[in-house]
């Protein structure tokens, strides 16, 4: 099969989503460091949101897959340094979270319910369904809610 | 600079505690203690293996991550004896992290400074989830010490099974002892918790001189890697 390389890598890598958050993009997530092309050669550098996040190793694989589909050699490497916060989340990562029911990044104190935006939850556990999120409950409407951590 | 060995150490005090708090998934008092449980073990992890696989850099002698974790018996392990004590029940385990916890923070705190880039860069990281898990660990232990009488005489007798391996920690690091009291006094006092001194210290973690109980997690953790060597999903 003869591919041309037409595409850019920058919005190959941006159609990659987090897997257990599947319509946040990992730019939007803030995980991607940084994206360096030499003609059809492409390294990717990713951050990891926890140490021992397990879906690291399949947004590799996505994102070698993804780029390779569209004719790439794809290389992705790991860096810890400088840590990544949530702080990386952009603008558009943290309204998706909210319009998607999960409560963005911010001090426990100033969480939101996502479906009445009452004020007033409550933390069910400190650990939600994935090591990102914390399991909160509102106190007016009852909706059971994941929030996104804030670590920095 | 970290040396060579210190490395290893807290490599390895980290991938024997992801081991014991792994025993915990499927059987923690509710599902969200098991998952947060699970959660905690995974960051410890995700530090072992960037430290095992740094160790094997810098070692020069090919060895991988996984050669590290499961080819290594008894005696090369130098992880603190803390971290290889029994998951007992909830209370012992709360304990035990707690301890840990109050370590870990003053440790990453320095070590992201290390001159090692590489150790920086996990310390820098593993500091950030060390203090989200000592909130964990201090919401707890406090709830279970101010709680009713059976969960005080639990959360305090998983305390006095502990108290022998504290002193093991600061060997290396004497300086870390204070901003493990600054971090844990006030926890106890709260909690009506008291960490008594143990007449009969015990160390040797560090040189590879164990409790019985490290052969039987090594046992468990290792056998499928040593019954199928090189085996692949």
């Amino acid at each position: 099969m003869v591919i041309g390389v037409k595409a850019d890598p920058e919005a190959i890598v941006a159609g990659v989503c987090d897997p257990e958050i599947p319509y946040l993009s990992i730019v939007d997530l803030g995980i991607v460091r940084s994206i360096d092309s030499d003609g059809r050669a492409v390294t990717v550098t990713i951050t990891p949101t926890y140490s021992g996040c397990p879906a690291m190793e399949f947004i590799r694989s996505n994102i070698v897959e993804a780029l390779e589909a569209d004719g790439f050699e794809a290389a992705v490497l790991t860096v810890f340094d400088p840590p990544w916060t949530t702080d990386a989340i952009s603008a558009r990562g943290r309204d998706l979270l909210a319009s998607n029911g999960i409560a963005p990044p911010q001090l426990r104190e100033a969480v939101v319910c996502p479906r009445c935006e009452m004020a007033s939850p409550r933390t069910v556990s400190e650990f939600g369904s994935t090591a990102c999120k914390a399991l909160m409950v509102c106190s007016s409407c009852g909706e059971p809610f994941d929030h996104f951590k804030q670590l920095r | 600079m970290s040396g060579f060995t210190d490395i290893l150490g807290h490599a390895d005090d980290n991938l024997i505690l992801a081991q014991q708090l792994s025993g915990w998934i499927a059987s923690a008092p509710d599902l969200e203690l098991d998952l947060a449980l699970g959660n905690i073990a995974l960051d410890h992890l995700g530090v072992a293996r960037a430290l095992l696989a740094r160790y094997g850099e810098l070692e020069g002698k090919g060895r991988t991550e996984d050669d590290m974790a499961m080819t290594r018996s008894e005696r090369e392990f130098r992880n603190l004896l803390i971290c290889e004590q029994p998951n007992g029940d909830f209370g012992q385990t709360i304990a035990r992290q707690l301890l840990i916890d109050c370590y870990q923070v003053g440790l990453w705190e320095r070590l992201s400074a290390d001159s090692d880039p590489v150790v920086a860069g996990v310390a820098a990281k593993a500091l950030l989830e060390a203090r989200y898990h000592w909130r964990h660990s201090s919401t707890w232990a406090e709830r279970l010490g101010a709680g009713t009488e059976e969960s005080h005489r639990r959360m305090q007798s998983g305390l006095d099974a502990m108290t022998r391996f504290v002193d093991e920690m600061f060997d290396e690091s004497p300086d870390l002892r204070p901003s493990f009291d600054t971090r844990l006094n006030p926890v106890l006092a709260r909690a009506g918790l008291e960490l008594v001194v143990s007449p009969f210290p015990r160390r040797g973690g560090r040189e590879g001189i164990h409790t019985e109980h490290l052969g039987h997690i090594l046992a468990d953790m290792q056998w499928m890697a040593r019954s199928y060597p090189g085996a692949k999903w």
